[in-house]
C-alpha cells in the first residue's frame, strides 16, 4: 500500500492504495467520483478522460500512484456553484450528448483543447477527439458543441 | 398551447445537467453495503467437453466468498435462458432450441461461455481467484464461421441441432416467384454478406444483485433496455421467484442499441447468488469481456434474384439467406433474421410476388441478436445494393429505375408480398428532397474536382423502409412472439399541478425525460419543468415492454397519450361541478377548462387541487385525486423510410475510402422534438457508415475471436466522419395518436447500402463491380488490382 497526496477538484486528498491502482480507480472506487467512467481496457474510448496538472490524460492510464503530488480535475469539478461551464453548457445547447456515458471524458478532453487552441476549427476538433469514442451522437453535434464551447471560454463565459 | 415546449419544439434536454455535472447513475457507479464482486471464468476455447472444473484453490483463495459452476446451478433448478419468439420451419416443425444455462454444463459452446463464477470482497481478489479455477477440457472441432456451419458433415454445435439447423423457414409465394422470373425481361442476381458487428455501448454491461433475507426479496439492478421483460422472463423462466420478489432497476444507462435488451447469464447470476452468499453481488464486463458476451449483430449470406419487365419495372423478387444465430438461441436471436428482416424484403417498392427462405445456423460464436436496425439494415442491404446492379445491368440511371418501382402516394395503404402493410408515406418526397439536400445538379462538378485532386467520386443512394412500433401483440403472437408488445404509462397528477409520468419504456440515450415531458407539456399546458419523467424500476413502475425497434415514442407515447386523455377527462368532470355546467359543455385547450363560448374558465392547476382538497367537489360520482394509467397496444407497425445519399473520395493509389458528402431525408413521423431526431439520425448514420467502412467481428475457422478489443475492431471515430445534412418530410402515422413512425434505427439502416454503392460507383471507370463490407482501404486496394488485371471482356459484364 502506498499514501498519496493529491488536489482533486481543488481540495486535498490523502489516499491510501496499492500500487496497482489506476487513477482512474482511486478516483471512483476511493474517492466515489463516479462521474469519470471506464467503457475499455486498452485506452482507446477515452470515457476516463480527466486533467492532471491541467493537462487532459486517460486515468486509466496512469498509476495512482504516479499521480501523488499532482492536481487532478474530474467532470466534478467543472462547474462552479452549479452554473455549467461553458464547454457543459454548448453540450446541452447543441444536443452533444445522448446516453451521457462518453459524455464526461468528451469534456474534459475539449476543455484541455481549447486552452491550446481557443478557437479549434471543424477539422482540429475531429483529430483531437481521436482518443474519445462516443457510439450514440455520431459527433456531429459533438464537433459543434466543442467549437460553441471554445468560443464561450474565450468569451470568459 | 405551450407550442414553445410542446410537440415539435426543439426543448433542450431536461435529463443532461446530472449527465455533464458528472453526477448520472450507471449500474458501475453504485456501491452497496457489503457488496461482492463477481468474475466470471469463461471458456477459452470455442467447443469443447468440460470434463472436469476444479473450484478448490480459488475457494480456499483470500477474500473470496462463493465459487459457483453449471452443476451447482443445476442443483439449485435455476432454468436456462430462453427465447422469446417461436419460429416454425417450412414443415410446420417448430424450431430447435437447444438449453442455454447461464453456467456451462458438460460443454462449452464459444469463447467466453462462462464457466465458473468467483465471489470475493474485491474485484481484484475475485479476479485472482479465478485466475485459480482449473477447467480441464477435451477440445471439440468447432464451427467460427456460419458458411461452415452447413457444409456436409459439419461438427455440430448441439446435438440435437441436425445440420447445425435451428430453423429453415420462409415467406412468399415460391411458385408465383419462380413464374415471375422465368418470363421476366432482366434477371438480375447477387451475392451478398452482411457483416457481423458488435453493438459496443461505450457503457459495458454490468449488475448487482441483492437479497433481502428478511422479506425473502431479490433486486437487481441491471444495465437494461427493458427491466420488466427482465424480471418476466427472470420470475417464470431462469430464477422462478414470483414478480412481486423480485424488482429489477435499470438507472441511467450508457447506450444500448439493442445488446442491453436481453436476458443475459450474468444477471441471473448475480441475482441468483445474493441469496447464496447473503451479500450483494456486483458484476461489470470489462470490454474485452463485452466482446466475448455481448450478442452481436447481423452476419447474413444471402443470395438474390430480383426480375423486371422491359420497362424496368420489378416484377418478382427471390431471396435465399443463410443467417447465423451463434451458440445459443438470444432472447429475439430468432425474430431478427425472419419477421424482421424477409417481411422487409419489399422495401418502399411495388413488387408483385416475393419469395425468401432463411435457414439459421448454430455456430461456435457468441449469440446473434438485435443490433439497431435488428434484420431490417440487412433488407435493405440487399435491396439497395440489387437495384443499382440492376440499373448497371439495364442500363437505366439508378434513381430512375427507384423512381418507376416506388409505391406511388396513392397506393397506400399498401399491402406487400411479405405481410406488411404499409399504412402511408411518401417516397417520392424523401426522395427529392434528399437529392436537393445533396445538391445532385452540382455532382457533376464536384466529380470534376475531386478528379482534379487524384480521387475517383462517386454517388451512392439508398431508399429505403423500416417496420417500427413493435408490436400489435395478437399479430406477433400469431408469428411467433411469446410475450404481448404493448406499452403502459401513468400519469399522476401532484396537488399543486405539477406531473409526474411513469413509463414502461427506457431512456438509455433517447431523451424520453424531455420528448415525453412535452407530450405532456402539449397536452396540458404545463411547462416541461413542471413534468417529471420516471422509467427503468419495476417497482415505481406499473408495467412496459422497454425500448427497442424505435418503438418508445410510436408506442409508450401512445400509451402516456390515452393517459392524459383520461385524466383530461377527469378534469373536465371536476372542472363543470365548479362552473356549474355540464362536462358536456366544457372545452379543455391551453391548460384551461372553459364553459364552452363564455368566459367561465378554471386553470388546470387549480382543477389539479381541488382533486386533492375536495371540499367543494361531487364526491358522490366522483373519486379523489387526479391520476391514471393507460396501456396501448399498437394497431399496425409504423413504417419509417426515406432516400440516404452519400459521396465518397476514393485514392485509387491507396484504396482509401473517404465519405464526403452525407445528405439524407427521412420520413419519421410526427416529429416531438427536431434536436432529438436530429440527433437520432447522426448515431444511427454513424453506425451504418461504421458497418460499411470499419467494423466487423473476425472469428476464425476454429471460433477463436480474432478482433476482440477496441484495439482490434474498428470502431468509427470523430476524424472518420463527416458533418451530416438531415431532413425531414412528415406524413403521421394514421393509426396511433402520436403520428409518430420511429427514427432510432434509420440512420443504421439506410445508409450502409449508400456507401458502399457510391464506392462501386467511384470504382466503376476501373472495372470494379463488387464490393463487401466493410470496405476498408486493403478491400478496396486488392479489388482494383483484381480489376486491373482482369481481361477486358470481363468488365464488360457490369
Amino acid at each position: 500500500m502506498a499514501t498519496i497526496k493529491l488536489q482533486v477538484n481543488r481540495q486535498a486528498q490523502t489516499l491510501e492504495c496499492a500500487s496497482t491502482t489506476l487513477l482512474v480507480e482511486a478516483l471512483r472506487d476511493h474517492l466515489r467520483l463516479t462521474g469519470t467512467h471506464v467503457g475499455c481496457d486498452t485506452s482507446q474510448c477515452g470515457a476516463c478522460t480527466v486533467h492532471v496538472d491541467g493537462k487532459s490524460v486517460k486515468s486509466c492510464t496512469m498509476l495512482a500512484v504516479e499521480a501523488d503530488g499532482a492536481e487532478i480535475m474530474t467532470i466534478e469539478g467543472l462547474a462552479s456553484g452549479g452554473e455549467l461551464h461553458p464547454m457543459q453548457a454548448a453540450f446541452r445547447e447543441h444536443h452533444g450528448l445522448q446516453c451521457g456515458f462518453c459524455t464526461p471524458g468528451m469534456i474534459m478532453s475539449a476543455t484541455d483543447l481549447c486552452k491550446r487552441v481557443p478557437d479549434p476549427s471543424e477539422h482540429e476538433v475531429r483529430h483531437w477527439l481521436e482518443g474519445n469514442l462516443c457510439r450514440c451522437t455520431g459527433y456531429h453535434n459533438i464537433v459543434k458543441a466543442v467549437r460553441a464551447g471554445a468560443a464561450g471560454m474565450r468569451g470568459g463565459k | 398551447m405551450t407550442t414553445h415546449e410542446g410537440i415539435g419544439a426543439a426543448v433542450k434536454r431536461k435529463e443532461d445537467r446530472r449527465f455533464l455535472l458528472g453526477k448520472g447513475n450507471y449500474v458501475d457507479d453504485m456501491v452497496l453495503p457489503n457488496q461482492t464482486y463477481a468474475v466470471f471464468v469463461r471458456s477459452m476455447y470455442a467447443h469443447a467437453k468440460l470434463k472436469g472444473v476444479d473450484t478448490a484453490a480459488a475457494k480456499a483463495a483470500p477474500g473470496v466468498v462463493g465459487v459457483f459452476t453449471g452443476d451447482d446451478i443445476a442443483a439449485d433448478g435455476l432454468g436456462g435462458l430462453p427465447c422469446g419468439w417461436l419460429i416454425k420451419s417450412k414443415d410446420g416443425s417448430n424450431m430447435i432450441e437447444p438449453p442455454h444455462p447461464a453456467l456451462a454444463q458438460g460443454k462449452v459452446r464459444h469463447v467466453g461461455d462462462p464457466i465458473a463464477m468467483v465471489i470475493a470482497t474485491s474485484k481484484a481478489a475475485a479476479k485472482a481467484a479465478a485466475g485459480l479455477v482449473a477447467v480441464d477440457y477435451d477440445a471439440l472441432p468447432a464451427i467460427g464461421v456460419v458458411a461452415d456451419a452447413v457444409k456436409p458433415g459439419a461438427a455440430l454445435v448441439h446435438d440435437e441441432a441436425a445440420g447445425n439447423l435451428c430453423f429453415d423457414w420462409h415467406i412468399g409465394d415460391l411458385a408465383a416467384t419462380d413464374a415471375a422470373i422465368a418470363k421476366a425481361a432482366h434477371v438480375v442476381e447477387l451475392d451478398l454478406t452482411n457483416n457481423r458487428l458488435a453493438p459496443n455501448a461505450i457503457e459495458p454491461r454490468a449488475a448487482i444483485g441483492v437479497y433481502d433475507l428478511a422479506a425473502d426479496h431479490h433486486t437487481l439492478y441491471t444495465t437494461s433496455q427493458n427491466p420488466h421483460v427482465i424480471r418476466l422472463l427472470m420470475g417464470a423462466f431462469t430464477l422462478h421467484v414470483p414478480e412481486h420478489k423480485l424488482r429489477v432497476v435499470a438507472p441511467d444507462v450508457g447506450g444500448g442499441f439493442g445488446s442491453k435488451i436481453f436476458h443475459y447469464a450474468e444477471e441471473l447470476m448475480v441475482t441468483w447468488a445474493a441469496r447464496k452468499v447473503d451479500r450483494p453481488v456486483k458484476w461489470t464486463a470489462d470490454r474485452s469481456e463485452a466482446f466475448l458476451s455481448d450478442a452481436h449483430g447481423r452476419d447474413h449470406i444471402s443470395h438474390a434474384t430480383m426480375a423486371f419487365d422491359a420497362g424496368g419495372k420489378i416484377v418478382g423478387l427471390k431471396v435465399r439467406t443463410l443467417a447465423n444465430l451463434g451458440a445459443y438461441l438470444s432472447t429475439f436471436g430468432s425474430s431478427v433474421p425472419t419477421y424482421l428482416y424477409a417481411t422487409l424484403l419489399s422495401g418502399p417498392y411495388d413488387m408483385p410476388v416475393i419469395y425468401a427462405e432463411v435457414q439459421a445456423a448454430f455456430t461456435n460464436t457468441v449469440p446473434v441478436d438485435a443490433y439497431r436496425g435488428a434484420g431490417r439494415p440487412e433488407a435493405a442491404y440487399l435491396l439497395e445494393r440489387i437495384m443499382d446492379k440492376a440499373a448497371r445491368q439495364m442500363g437505366i440511371d439508378r434513381i430512375e429505375l427507384r423512381r418507376r418501382n416506388l409505391i406511388q402516394p396513392e397506393q397506400f395503404p399498401y399491402q406487400t408480398a411479405v405481410a406488411l402493410q404499409y399504412d402511408i408515406g411518401n417516397y417520392q418526397a424523401t426522395l427529392e428532397l434528399a437529392l436537393q439536400q445533396i445538391d445532385y445538379a452540382g455532382y457533376d462538378k464536384r466529380k470534376a474536382a475531386s478528379a482534379a485532386k487524384g480521387k475517383l467520386r462517386g454517388f451512392g443512394i439508398s431508399t429505403y423502409i423500416e417496420a417500427c412500433g413493435i408490436a400489435p401483440s395478437a399479430i406477433a403472437g400469431a408469428l411467433g412472439a411469446r410475450a404481448g408488445l404493448y406499452e403502459a404509462a401513468n400519469v399522476r397528477v401532484n396537488p399543486t399541478g405539477s406531473v409526474t409520468i411513469f413509463t414502461g419504456t427506457h431512456s438509455h440515450g433517447q431523451g424520453h425525460e424531455t420528448t415525453f415531458a412535452q407530450i405532456v407539456a402539449d397536452k396540458l399546458g404545463v411547462s416541461v419543468d413542471n413534468v417529471d419523467v420516471v422509467h427503468g424500476d419495476t417497482d415505481r413502475i406499473l408495467f412496459g415492454m422497454g425500448t427497442y425497434g424505435s418503438r418508445s415514442a410510436a408506442v409508450g407515447g401512445s400509451a402516456l397519450i390515452k393517459a392524459l386523455d383520461k385524466v383530461i377527462d377527469k378534469g373536465k368532470k371536476i372542472a363543470a361541478h365548479l362552473l356549474e355546467a355540464s362536462a358536456g359543455d366544457i372545452e379543455f385547450k391551453d391548460g384551461n377548462y372553459r364553459v364552452i363560448g363564455t368566459d367561465k374558465v378554471k386553470a388546470f392547476g387549480e382543477i389539479a387541487f381541488t382533486a386533492y382538497v375536495p371540499h367543494n367537489y361531487p364526491i358522490e360520482t366522483l373519486e379523489p385525486g387526479l391520476e391514471e394509467s393507460a396501456y396501448y397496444d399498437p394497431k399496425n407497425f409504423t413504417f419509417p423510410g426515406g432516400c440516404h445519399l452519400v459521396e465518397v473520395e476514393v485514392d485509387p493509389e491507396t484504396g482509401v475510402p473517404e465519405v464526403v458528402e452525407v445528405a439524407i431525408a427521412d420520413d419519421v413521423g410526427t416529429i416531438i422534438n427536431p434536436m432529438i431526431v436530429d440527433g437520432q439520425a447522426h448515431g444511427g448514420l454513424a453506425q451504418g457508415i461504421g458497418q460499411a467502412l470499419y467494423e466487423e467481428v473476425r472469428y476464425d475457422a476454429e471460433g477463436q475471436l480474432t478482433n476482440g478489443s477496441f484495439m482490434d475492431y474498428c470502431m468509427p471515430r470523430a476524424a472518420d466522419l463527416p458533418n451530416f445534412k438531415v431532413g425531414n418530410h412528415v406524413t403521421a402515422c394514421t393509426h396511433n395518436p402520436t403520428g409518430v413512425k420511429g427514427v432510432g434505427e434509420c440512420g443504421a439502416i439506410g445508409v450502409p447500402p449508400a456507401v458502399i454503392n457510391a464506392i462501386i460507383d467511384a470504382l466503376i471507370p476501373l472495372g470494379v463491380t463488387d464490393l463487401s463490407m466493410p470496405a476498408t482501404p486493403e478491400k478496396i486496394w486488392r479489388a482494383i488490382q483484381a480489376a486491373k488485371a482482369a481481361p477486358r471482356a470481363a468488365k464488360k459484364g457490369a
